[in-house]
């Protein structure tokens, strides 16, 4: 055994030029996958503490029963754009920034398959996040419910803007999702470094992975039924207007084909992150490495197969309701599994207890119980008592808090370094640790009890006779807790920015790809690309070396065992993906004001592709070159 | 006794749904607590953390490997046992009464609940608003109808809830066990005054509920006095008549909700405001300011003919 934590790959190639100082039109152009990144990371932790804020404004009307700190009509613009921004504009595109950031890193690539794609990706999120706040502040903000259920969004009940701007916003989120997920899928398929072959890829990975699989199979069934619910709104056509011939509940069956996966979107990601943070804690091999991938896979799947458990008082015969909810007690098996096998990794191996690992505990008591309260959900006599009360709203909250958010918080902190080079401070980790558990607990655990004595979802207000005061009480006071424990969290990451110990390469003794690299890792075209022995690179075999790459030149591999297939060019800066952002955000905004945005954008954005695409006299975009095989691990594996 | 909650059930439905969750609350209490002891028996004491990639032993991996299989059959076998008692549960719900039930329509609206006895069609039908006076211990079968957006219809205390849905007829079986008030709401998300559509199901004995129904069915007597005759006029002559119905008059619009016996219901604007001269008289003259949004508008009236309408509505008990 070679066991080595000693970075080889930390110095930039013998090649590189020296750092110049960006200009705008760099920043606007760039195709480094780490700046793109970053700015999605950063953008979606902006939306997370808008939403948060709307989040407390709500708690502080439901904290007393008959407040008057808002009217209904506020408060269903506030519960509505709540919703939306953390599914659309926080948990998915962090998830995938991180992905963006950290898979080409983790798979030892150079760069994203298409970056330039990527730079589209961010500018059409930023723009759609835009518009919905814009909105909002304007009081046009979206008020008919994140599943904006027909007819109450239909064209009769919700005149005006809102609802339009919320169809659209998923537009934008839906373009953005995809152009991501194409990209992290042929980003593993095709540039993983040599001798990383599928079955040696890090979990975290396999789970961006899957997840971009489920983004491909699930956003279509959003974009047609957004794009149905736009029509009915925009041209009068009836697909849910059951007086002429439409289905009210069809609306359903679309939006939750899509909304349940989603919700494995957010969390596969998070779990990813918990297997790598509970590998570097106990220095061992992930236990059941393999069950562990199938369990993501399986997860994925069975997403798929579950939604009408959300429609269970819709009125479903019995044969049917008992398919599903088999089907979602299903699932709670492959979580199971993976859960087994992190106990199983931990078990004798002594981890380091640092803040990841703190919130990745966090993670395990709130998420079990978000599960298990899933799985009562999942029984139609339960469901049928609880569905749509605030036993739902603290169920998903346990799951995507829980599941999602506290080991986002463990991710961003096991990764700070390696996204700044600079380490965060323990203390103030452990503080917003602390505080954002007990808040947590504090705010939603009475949920499940008001939802049991009756309180539903989605009431700006309640008598005082229901006897709910004291447990709202005690939740707004929760979620304020909550919110300070995630400001300590970025004031944390503001000050380290500033201040923070320089990190070095891999300050955790971690076993990927990425900690190889310096902290942060050189510009892609300065990157050595490594040659993979194992499963843990930096921990067991020798790291070799990819040479005879020329600086702009990327290494294209064969998906299953990652052997050198071809060369091909990196793509150059552009700055066309801001611009056709720009041009096809003017096309789905305009829509909503006249029917000439529909021609008018059509055609500005076809001319921004023109050029985007216009072929240049450069060579042809890759050569190829006699395929060497990467067991000459450490030697020159391209002539 | 919670008149809200699902945790003081008076009917079978509520009753079985009970039982279901408390079996699933104890085992998931089991599953949490040893899913936690293993996880801190598996982080053991606080010693030197390793350092470095430690290589496990494989006779250690093998006992792993078997503990993680007994692990995920044990994971298997209980869900599967909480699948079973589910479908069970569901299939003694889904049970039909042994004697016919009594039939009610339930119509909601933005944002108010009619309730109409017996079902369209027979002669001698009336419509009522907020309050479901039902028989105890009598299946009762609810007919639910949507006018405009979907609502959804729950009693905790009685039943698990069902949608009502523009375009589809769903039905609801439910009964009360014991006489009493039970507090319902609708559950779906349905506008701006979602909060406030609740309603009221009172259960009583069945000769309570005949003699009830016999009162709903007769129309209130002419008022007598000035003041309620002046009333009458107001209402006829005012926007009032232009929405609600009054049997007996010739009020008979079906917007609103029919107000023929508004003054024996025990809440206004759907149990939002107690029912008495003051809270009428300020909901008549601003709607808005206890439901906003509320579709009902505002009256402008003279004091003294204000004075005289909620006489006149109050007194029709």
């Amino acid at each position: 055994m070679n066991s080595t934590f000693e970075p080889t790959l930390a110095e930039a190639s013998p090649a590189a030029e020296p750092r110049q100082r960006s200009t705008l039109y760099d920043l606007l152009a760039t195709t480094e996958h780490t700046a793109i990144g970053r700015r999605f990371i950063a953008t979606a932790l902006g939306f997370f503490l808008v939403g948060g804020v709307l989040a407390l404004l709500m708690r502080l009307q439901l904290a007393t029963p008959l407040a008057h700190v808002m009217g209904p009509d506020r408060y269903n613009q506030l519960f509505t754009t709540h919703g939306s921004t953390m599914m659309f504009l926080f948990a998915v595109p962090i998830m995938q920034g991180l992905g963006l950031y950290f898979v080409p890193l983790m798979v030892g690539a150079r760069n994203l398959a298409f970056p330039r794609l990527a730079n589209f990706a961010f500018w059409i999120y930023l723009f759609g996040g835009l518009f919905l706040y814009i909105a909002l502040l304007s009081n046009t903000g979206p008020d008919a419910g994140w599943f904006s259920y027909v007819p109450l969004a239909g064209p009769e009940h919700s005149p005006g803007k809102r609802v339009d701007v919320w169809a659209q916003l998923i537009t934008f989120t839906e373009l953005s999702a995809l152009s991501v997920a194409v990209n992290l899928i042929v980003t593993t398929f095709k540039h993983k470094a040599p001798g990383l072959s599928l079955d040696r890829l890090p979990i975290f990975v396999w789970a961006s992975l899957v997840t971009s699989f489920m983004v491909v199979f699930a956003m279509p069934a959003v974009i047609i039924a957004s794009s149905c619910l736009a029509l009915d709104r925009l041209v009068a056509t009836h697909f849910f207007n059951p007086a002429e011939g439409g289905d009210a509940l069809l609306w359903q069956h679309m939006f939750w084909f899509f909304g349940h996966p989603e919700v494995y979107i957010i969390f596969l990601p998070g779990v990813g992150m918990v297997s790598e943070i509970v590998v570097t804690a106990s220095k061992r091999p992930m236990f059941g490495y393999v069950p562990v991938v199938l369990a993501n896979v399986a997860t994925a799947i069975l997403a798929f197969g579950l939604w009408v458990h959300h429609m269970f008082a819709t009125g479903l015969p019995q044969l049917g309701a008992s398919f599903f909810t088999g089907a979602s007690i299903l699932i709670a098996i492959p979580t199971g599994v993976q859960f087994f096998c992190w106990i199983a990794t931990l078990w004798g191996s002594r981890p380091k207890v640092d803040v990841p690992f703190g919130f990745v505990l966090a993670f395990f008591a709130t998420f079990l119980i978000g599960g298990l309260t899933g799985v009562m959900l999942a029984a139609v006599p339960i469901n049928l008592q609880v569905h749509d009360t605030f036993f739902v709203v603290a169920h998903f909250h346990y799951v995507l808090i829980g599941g999602a958010v506290f080991p986002l918080f463990g991710g961003l902190t096991h990764w700070f370094p390696k996204l700044t080079g600079r380490l965060l401070s323990e203390r103030l980790g452990w503080l917003s640790c602390g505080l954002v558990f007990v808040g947590f607990n504090l705010a939603f655990f009475p949920q499940h009890l008001l939802g049991l004595r009756g309180m539903p979802r989605r009431i700006y207000t309640y008598l005082p006779e229901t006897g709910w005061g004291f447990w709202n009480f005690v939740s707004t006071i929760g979620a304020f807790t909550l919110g300070l424990g995630a400001l300590v969290f970025l004031f944390n990451a503001a000050r380290t920015l500033r201040s923070g110990a320089r990190a070095s390469a891999n300050p955790f003794r971690a076993y990927s790809l990425e900690w190889a690299l310096s902290s942060p890792p050189p510009r892609s075209a300065d990157r050595i690309v490594p040659v993979a022995a194992s499963r843990y690179p930096l921990w067991l075999g020798e790291l070799g070396r990819v040479e005879g790459l020329a600086r702009d030149e990327v290494l294209v591999t064969r998906v299953v065992d990652a052997e050198p297939d071809h060369v091909g060019h990196a793509p150059t800066p552009t700055i066309m993906p801001p611009i056709t952002a720009l041009a096809t955000a003017v096309l789905i905004v305009a829509c909503l004001f006249t029917p000439w945005g529909l021609p008018v954008g059509v055609v500005l954005v076809s001319l921004t592709l023109f050029v985007w695409f216009w072929p240049t006299d450069r060579e042809p975009a890759f050569q190829t070159r006699e395929r060497v095989s990467s067991e000459s691990v450490g030697k020159e594996v391209l002539p | 006794m919670d008149p809200y909650s699902a945790l003081d059930p008076a009917g079978t439905p509520a009753a079985l749904s009970l039982r279901l969750f408390y079996g699933y609350l104890d085992v998931s209490a089991v599953v949490f607590t040893l899913v936690i002891a293993a996880l801190g028996f598996a982080l053991g004491r606080p010693r030197q953390p390793a350092a470095d990639y430690q290589e496990a032993s494989p006779a250690i991996e093998r006992s792993k490997s078997r503990a993680v299989v007994w692990a995920t059959v044990a994971t298997v076998l209980t869900l599967l046992g909480l699948l079973i008692a589910s479908v069970a549960t569901g299939h003694a719900m889904a049970l039909l009464p042994a004697e016919p039930p009594v039939r009610v329509q339930v119509i909601s609206h933005k944002w108010w609940w009619e309730f109409r006895y017996p079902v369209s069609g027979s002669a001698t039908q009336f419509s009522t608003a907020y309050e479901l006076h039902i028989p105890v211990a009598r299946p009762i079968q609810l007919e639910l109808v949507a006018t405009d957006v979907i609502h959804s219809f729950w009693v905790p205390s009685l039943s698990g809830k069902r949608d009502a849905i523009p375009g589809k007829h769903n039905v609801l079986f439910l009964q009360a066990d014991r006489p009493g008030r039970y507090e319902g709401q609708c559950a779906e998300f349905c506008g701006t005054q979602h909060a406030n559509m609740r309603f009221l199901v009172v259960a009583e004995r069945p000769d309570q509920f005949v003699a009830w129904r016999d009162h709903q069915l007769a129309s209130p007597p002419p008022p007598s006095d000035p003041l309620r005759q002046r009333g009458l006029e107001v209402f006829m002559n005012s926007r009032c008549s232009s929405c609600h119905a009054i049997a007996g008059t010739d009020a008979f619009a079906t917007v609103g909700p029919d107000l023929t016996h508004l003054g024996a219901r025990r809440r206004l604007a759907m149990g939002t405001l107690e029912n008495d001269s003051t809270h009428l008289s300020h909901w008549i003259e601003d709607p808005q300011a206890a439901k906003p949004g509320v579709q009902m508008p505002s009256t402008p009236l003279s004091p003294e003919d204000r004075h005289a309408l909620v006489a006149y509505l109050e007194g029709l008990k």
